[in-house]
Order: structure tokens, then sequence, then C-alpha cells
């Protein structure tokens, strides 16, 4: 379709890049929504008579799918353009939410599973890669505020859609009908938000740069480049999976948290003077997904002063003594351990935050998107991880009669030991080897890249 | 080319808009705010 063409979004002179994170928040504000899905469990629960795991597995299916439709789709969503993806987000992510809607209404389970899940899950992959490069490539001078920007909104969206839909849920109802009516008018209102980025999005013209800057070449940063690296190339190069053990290791320590904030923060406090309400929990986790949503601003910005790699050294070395601090000072302070699991959560965000500017220091920006898709498998893994090691430790201390912070000591001394590892990896991260660079004619001619084409290496390094 | 290099006149009001930023920038800000103004006062369950 020509209107999604890249050739159709070349910005005219003039156009405002501050138009472009506005275009990129309201896709990811909306597939921010998957984190908020929880608000649904219940109500399927009573209404399809169905149990908590099979109430999960919608979400579960949306993030798996998520991470294979970023991985094997950023290739495709680099040659198409940011606005073809975020259409294909749109498309997906809204038909997701209706044939959601008419599974519940016919309930047939299945068919949540297969439209919130299946279909949703490749609107939630494309939507989030679909900006980054696009983000990168207007703002060069500030890659880590500008990716920052689009994946706060990713952490915001879950803000916005968890009261939004308790509202709607309680206006519809929380049978069948209710709920499917809620789907449907969430599928309606996003396809509707999501149009702002469609419409919106441009790709900087040709050798575009914003106004008095210019790159600095080595200028004490000796990982940044100004050579590119192809999505085919960068899984073959070391430097990849360093990162990939990065995220891994700095995702699995804060998804444990936040996966289990509520039950953990009772837990921890349950045998002191000044134990933690279920209502005050409720609060907690309201706490981490702020530092969650605005670690991913603040750090990812802050790296664009101290460069990628400390970042990281903070997030993964201050992360594990933060770990540390908890564990050694138990329950002596509720406000101790909040601030620091608050601070651990903010390291979490904007690790996922700061990523696809390190991506774009070793690789450029040729097919920084795609890179950064195949790298998002980590996620996946750290998905499965983090919850299994904080879970199952809990409940197996639990068996044997312990009770407090004793549940979760060996299971912070595995995430500081993961974070540890993490570190060590961050340190091993050195500029990529010449030989996997593009020739320069091939990145400049990215943008032109005809869509027959099926391999845009050159024959030497297919 | 840079941000301002051969802006025409005709293509900066196009593009360029005050409003056509205002109208984006809200678009996505008064969502994200009722979502802060949301969970500001669930934390505060927190610390009654």
């Amino acid at each position: 379709m020509g209107f999604l063409d890249r050739s159709r979004i070349v910005a005219g002179a003039g156009w405002n890049r501050w138009l472009i994170p506005p275009a990129a928040l309201a896709i990811h504000f909306s597939i921010g929504q998957a984190y908020a899905w929880s608000v649904f469990k219940i109500p399927l629960e009573d209404s399809l008579d169905i149990s908590g795991t099979a109430s999960a597995l919608p979400f579960q299916i949306g993030i798996l799918v998520l991470g294979l439709s970023a991985a094997f789709g950023g290739t495709l969503v680099e040659r198409k353009g940011p606005r073809w993806a975020m259409f294909v987000s749109l498309v997906a992510f809204s038909t997701g939410f209706l044939v959601a809607a008419l599974g519940v209404a016919t309930r047939n389970y299945w068919l949540v599973v297969l439209g919130y899940g299946g279909i949703g899950g490749v609107g939630l992959g494309i939507g989030y890669i679909a900006p980054v490069s696009t983000l990168m490539k207007w703002f060069p001078d500030r890659p880590g505020m500008a990716t920052g920007t689009a994946i706060m909104g990713f952490g915001g969206g879950a803000l916005i859609a968890s009261p939004w839909s308790t509202e709607m849920l309680k206006a519809f109802g929380s049978d069948t009908s209710g709920i499917a009516k809620t789907f449907l008018v969430h599928g309606l209102s996003y396809a509707v938000f999501m149009s702002l980025g469609v419409l919106l999005v441009r790709v900087p013209p040709e050798g575009w740069r914003p106004v008095g800057w210019t790159p600095r070449v080595d200028a004490g940063k000796r990982l940044v480049t100004t050579a590119n690296v192809s999505a085919r190339n960068a899984v073959r190069t070391p430097q990849f999976w360093l990162l990939w053990v990065v995220l891994c290791m700095n995702v699995t320590a804060g998804i444990g948290i936040l996966e289990k904030a509520a039950p953990m923060i009772q837990d921890f406090f349950h045998d002191t003077a000044s134990p933690v309400s279920a209502s005050a929990a409720t609060g907690f986790v309201a706490l981490l997904s702020l530092a969650n949503m605005a670690g991913r601003f603040v750090w990812s910005s802050v790296s664009d002063v101290v460069g990628r790699k400390n970042i990281y050294r903070l997030y993964l070395g201050a992360g594990a003594l933060l770990y540390l601090t908890i564990m050694l000072e138990k329950d002596s302070s509720t406000a101790l351990f909040v601030a620091s699991t608050m601070v651990i959560l903010s390291f979490y965000g904007g690790g996922f935050a700061t990523v696809p500017a390190y991506l774009k220091d070793l690789f450029g920006t040729y097919q920084v998107g795609a890179i950064h898709g195949r790298l998002l498998t980590a996620w996946s893994v750290a998905g499965v991880a983090g919850p299994l090691i904080v879970d199952s430790i809990a409940d197996s201390a639990h068996e044997d009669g312990r009770s407090g912070p004793a549940l979760y000591t060996f299971s912070f001394s595995l995430m500081m030991g993961l974070l540890v590892i993490g570190f060590i990896a961050n340190e091993l991260v050195r500029p990529v080897n010449p030989k996997f660079h593009e020739p320069e004619p091939a990145a400049r001619e990215e943008s032109a890249l005809p869509e027959e084409t099926p391999d845009p290496l050159p024959a030497e390094r297919r | 080319m840079t941000e301002t290099d051969g802006a025409s006149s005709n293509a900066a009001a196009k593009t360029g808009s005050p409003v056509v930023m205002v109208v984006a920038w809200l678009w996505v800000a008064v969502p994200f705010l009722y979502g802060v103004y949301q969970l500001a006062e669930k934390s505060s369950k927190l610390f009654e």
C-alpha cells in the first residue's frame, strides 16, 4: 500500500522532529496495556469458569509472541518502514481485542487466547520495535533519551489501562457480556489512539542531522561507532551475545520482584511490629510501576552523557549492592526496603530503555531495529526465569516452615549472582570487529531498499 | 541538510505547525496524566 511505504513518509524540510516522540508514545502507551492484563483475570475466571493459570495464558502467549514477532519481524520492519510497522501493530493489537471479545461473548476460551495472545501479541512485538530506529535517526544527538521516551510509554501503558479497564468493567459488568463489551471498546479505542502514530511518523531525509550537531568520532567513547552492521552479521558477534546476557540478567533480577511485589512486601514484614496490609501492598506495587517507568526515561537520558557501558555498570553493580543491602537489613526498615526495590526497578526499566542506544553505539543505525528485535528474546527467557526463581524458592521455603525475609534470602542471593554475571558480561563488551561492518554504499542505500530484494547483504557476507 | 536548511515557509507551515505539535502532545499527555493521577492515589495507601 503506497500510503504505508517508507518513500511516502520521508519528512519534508522543516519537519519538527519533536512530533516523532508523541507518534511513538501513541503506539507504546497502547501496547503497554499488556501489563494491565491482570485486571481481567478474576472476571474471566468467574465468568468462563477457568483457573488462574488459564486466565494468565492469553498474557503469557502475548509476551511469547511479542518476543518471536520482534525477533523474526525486525528485518521486515526495517525494510518496510515505521508507518507500515505501526499500522500492522494497530491492526493486530485491535483485532486481537475484537477476536477476544467474540471469544468471551461465545464463551470460547481458546478464541480469547488466540485473539489477545496470538493476534494481539504480533501487535505487541511489531509495535514495540516500530519506532526505535526512527527515533534514533531523528535524535542522533540524544539516542538514549529518544528511545527511553518510547519505551517509557510501554511501562506507562499499564498505568493508563489498569484504572481505565477497571472503570469499564464496573460500567459494563464483569459477566461475559460486560467483558466482551469492554474488549470491544478497548479494540476500537486503541485503534483510534494508535492512528496518531501511523499518521504522524516520518523518517528523516538522507543525510539529515540536527542543526549545529556533528557526529563526534571517538570523543572518549570508543564503543560509539560510525560504521554499520547488518542484523544477520550482528548475531555473529560476541558483542550481541554479551548484551543478550546483560539484558537477560538485568531483566531477570527486576522481574522477580515486580511479579511478586504485593505478597513479597507482606511476607517480608509479616513478623514485625508494623506489618504491611494488603491495601498498602497495592500502593507498593504502584510505586514500583512508577520507578520502572521513570527509570526508562531518566537513566536512558543519563546514558547519553555518561555512556552506555557506564550506565550498565550502575544498573548491574549498584543493583547487586542493593540486593545485598536488602538481605543484610532484612525487615529492619520498611522505608529502606521500599527505596531499595524502587531503585532496582528503575534499573530494570532503564535496562530496557538504554539497550537500543547501546546497540546503536555498537552496530550503527543501519538495522538497529532488527537487531533490537532479536535481542528481545532475552526478555522472553527472563520473563520465565525471574518469576520461576522467586516463586519456586519462596514456595519451597514456606513448606520448610520459614517466614519473613528468610523466604526470599536465597532467591535474592541468586539475583545478586545474576547481576554480577551481567556486570562481567558488560565489562567484556568491546568495539565490533571491522570485518562485520557494512561497506558504506550498502548502508546508504538502506532506505531505498526494494521490497523484492531478498537479502540486503553483499554476496561475500552471506 | 539540517533541521532548518532549505525550509520553505509553506513546508514549515505544514510540518512545523505549533497547533499540530500541541495536539500531538496533548493526545498522549492527557491519558498519561490520568494514569499518573490514579497511580498517585494508589501509592498513598502505602503511607496510610
